[in-house]
């Protein structure tokens, strides 16, 4: 039923993907996510989706990995760990949490979606040149909003992060300084 | 060769370990850990139906969505930034008071 493949690659992704959530340090935690997304990209190059798994590749490995990585070094290392944790709440977490898989795992094993859509033939692959024909065409104007979200995001972040009383104070006054003399 | 159903399992099991991180954890950039897994089980899901149905479009709403995640974790990151430079902190309890 499931070969070998796909059984190893949900394997490194929900492990990672629980090491990255139980892990105390926080760099191994963002390491270990990049290795969940990896293995996301994985199951998107066996569901014949490669222009997806480069995507995600690139976007989630190569962009927020890096900028969780980084966004971790500018914090201090005393925050970084959480010496308390209730046992209280992480039980009820994981109570919840089996909850949550056994009742999605039941709708779906009952939805009748089991067989039905099973058969993956090979000529049924869907081409990139599709997914850039609908991008460019029916989806024209939502990849420009998406460009224009994306935009302002990093400028609501760039404004977000940035000191002003560090930069203006000796910048400003440098400037001030040189045009004097 | 994997079935539609084996991929959708893999996802419910995601959402669900992105649930249980979401919340029992207290730190922010691994609650926002926690989201990343959540938005890529959706991705895993839409990519897997997209497959089956066979139908492009599933493709093309999951490379939107992953464009939208990265802006979303650009911003959440920056708010992080910001709240340690005020708290010295970033335990999501600790955060008592909303003003600046």
């Amino acid at each position: 039923m499931a070969d070998p493949v796909f059984i190893g690659v949900a394997v490194l992704t929900v492990g990672s993907a629980i090491f990255a959530l139980e892990t105390r340090e926080l760099i191994y935690a963002a390491i270990a996510l990049a290795i969940s997304m990896l293995g996301i990209a994985g199951f998107f190059l066996l569901l014949d989706a490669p222009f997806v798994a480069m995507f995600q590749i690139a976007v989630y490995v190569g962009a927020v990995a890096v900028l969780i990585i980084f966004a971790v070094m500018l914090v201090s290392t005393k925050a970084l760990f959480t010496p308390r944790e209730d046992k209280k709440r992480k039980g009820a977490g994981i109570v919840l949490m089996l909850i949550i898989m056994a009742s999605l795992g039941a709708i779906l094993l009952a939805s009748g979606l089991n067989g039905q859509f099973g058969n993956f033939n090979e000529s049924q692959a869907i081409d990139f040149r599709e997914i850039g024909e609908q991008m460019l065409t029916y989806y024209a104007p939502t990849l420009i909003i998406l460009g224009l979200t994306l935009a302002g995001s990093v400028i609501a972040a760039l404004a977000l992060a940035r000191r002003e009383d560090v930069t203006t104070a000796s910048g400003g006054e440098e400037q001030h300084h040189g045009r004097a003399d | 060769m994997a079935e539609l159903i084996d991929f959708l399992i893999i996802s419910a099991i995601l959402v669900a370990v992105g649930i249980y991180g979401l919340i029992v954890k207290r730190n922010a950039i691994r609650m926002l850990i926690g989201i990343e897994i959540i938005a890529n089980a959706a991705n895993l899901s839409l990519v897997a139906f997209s497959r089956s149905l066979p139908n492009a479009q599933g493709q093309v709403f999951a490379l939107f969505s992953i464009a939208i995640a990265a802006a979303e974790v650009a911003v959440g990151l920056g708010l992080v930034i910001v709240a340690h430079r005020l708290y010295k902190e970033i335990d999501v309890a600790e955060f008592r008071s909303m003003r600046g």
